[in-house]
């Protein structure tokens, strides 16, 4: 009889050869208490925060704070359904109303995460016999998109406007075509080409879906991503989101000014086949994008703790991913997966998390410590992390040699 | 030569830097169990026999393709086709 996880054995043997040589789990880390965006305790060690997307500190903001606690009062601590049945109350209204002021269109949907906005909406916009047109280094969550839905699937290289342009020629003039971007891609933290991607896309008439789950909050005058900082307000049909970085609690959304956005609620099964949010979690990420439409100074602050952490890093010698801080994830480039997990376990003992990335999640193979800070990160913090990187190189000898 | 087995030469030659183990390649040899190709490594070559015919090569066609022939009869396929 063949047992159904033995397929996986591979990867349970390389995982436990990780534990057994004495490491830390990467993705085992339990956090014991959570002190602030900055500060969590973890394994009984007061440990700087550094690998957590919570961008602009929302999660201790008193103010989304007390709009949770009044929520969860007033409506309870869940909805006990879907969106399209018992699961909408005035709270989901709400936030989705912040969300079109926010970004100044007319629809807005909120899913219970963003990897659900990003699987219904992919899945939903292209059906069968029309095309989805993706960039290689797209999340996990519109790869899943594509395999759910019944379009065909056509990937581009990289960030590659003329790569773009030769696929989409490829295709009949007729075809739907969805093009699916990302402004910041999350791996190495660098930003998208979006002005061209975008103008190839036009001109071979396909509609054009930009993930902006990196960028909220940070990028453009009105902190809607890299697209807004790209002039092409009027181009992108729509912009997916999540509430679960720079908004400081959990769920997705998709915003567009397509007339016949809002018969997406209909036909969406991540949408309709699952539980709303629960009410303090919408009434909190309500409150967090109202702040997020006045927070020039937390947006100053994180942009200068990362140029301090990626001068820093990169003044220490090690390799990163981007040449300048692109956005505000640091991609440290490392050599093999032994060192990058020695390297990771020795900075978390140390007290530093950061998150260990490796193939199949990165591109072309690469081995990453990836880090991300918040706007309550100070400038002292980002300079001792850099101390306790270059300690954690030199308790590992030679293996990692600046 | 016919076009089947220019296609084919030239399936070789795209998939050599790709063949780290030096098999030696025919149309029954398979990418996954044969050449050990992960995932990344396919799209790699994916993208490559794409510009090679000007072809797109959807992924939903992937998971039927499994040795190198069946990838020679979707390419003069989707080539007749464009």
């Amino acid at each position: 009889m063949t047992d159904l996880l033995s397929k996986y054995d591979r990867y349970a043997a390389e995982h436990r050869a990780l534990l057994d040589a004495g490491l830390l789990d990467p993705f085992g880390v339990v956090m014991d208490e959570i002190l602030s965006p900055t500060r969590a305790v973890i394994g009984g060690r007061e440990t700087i925060l550094a690998g957590t997307y919570n961008y602009m500190g929302m999660t201790f903001e008193p103010e989304v704070i007390a709009a949770a606690g009044r929520a969860i009062e007033r409506f309870g601590a869940g909805s006990t359904g879907s969106r399209v049945l018992n699961g909408t109350f005035a709270a989901h209204v709400a936030v989705e109303q912040a969300l079109r002021e926010f970004y100044a269109r007319k629809h807005a949907i909120v899913f219970s995460t963003g990897y659900q906005a990003n699987l219904g909406l992919v899945s939903t916009l292209a059906g069968r016999g029309d095309v989805v047109v993706l960039d290689a280094d797209c999340h996990a969550s519109i790869w899943d998109g594509c395999r759910l839905g019944q379009a065909e699937v056509v990937r581009f290289r990289h960030n590659d406007a003329a790569d773009l342009d030769r696929r989409l020629g490829r295709l009949p003039r007729e075809a739907g075509k969805l093009v699916v971007l990302e402004g910041v891609y999350s791996m190495l933290g660098d930003v998208a080409p979006l002005s061209d991607l975008v103008a190839v896309a036009k001109a071979h008439d396909a509609m054009v879906l930009v993930d902006e789950a990196h960028a909220m909050g940070f990028f453009g005058p009105n902190g809607r991503g890299v697209y807004e900082a790209q002039g092409l307000e009027d181009e992108v049909d729509v912009v997916v989101g999540t509430f679960s970085k720079s908004v400081g609690t959990v769920g997705g959304f998709a915003v567009s000014n397509h007339p016949k956005f809002e018969i997406l609620r209909l036909v969406c099964n991540p949408y309709r086949f699952t539980a709303s949010l629960p009410p303090p979690v919408v009434a909190a990420a309500e409150a967090s994008i109202r702040l997020l439409m006045r927070a020039e100074d937390k947006r100053a602050r994180l942009w200068a703790a990362t140029r301090a952490l990626h001068a820093g890093l990169k003044e220490a010698g090690f390799r990163l991913a981007t040449e300048t801080a692109e956005s505000a994830i640091i991609a440290v480039l490392m050599p093999d997966q032994e060192t990058t997990a020695a390297m990771w376990d020795a900075l978390l003992r140390t007290g530093v998390y950061c998150n260990m990335s490796r193939p199949p999640a990165t591109p072309a193979g690469v081995f990453l410590l990836r880090l991300s800070l918040s706007s309550e990160h100070s400038l002292a913090d980002a300079a001792e992390i850099v101390r306790r990187f270059v300690a954690a190189r030199d308790s590992l000898g030679d293996r990692l040699a600046a | 030569m016919t076009d089947r087995a220019q296609t084919l030469s030239r399936l070789f030659e795209l998939i050599g830097p790709y063949n780290r183990k030096g098999i030696a390649l025919t149309e029954a040899t398979r990418f996954a169990e044969d050449l050990e190709l992960d995932s990344l490594t396919v799209m790699d070559l994916v993208a490559n026999i794409e510009d090679e015919w000007d072809i797109n090569l959807p992924l939903n066609l992937l998971p039927d393709l499994e040795t190198i022939g069946e990838v020679a009869e979707a390419v003069i396929r989707l080539r007749d086709t464009a």
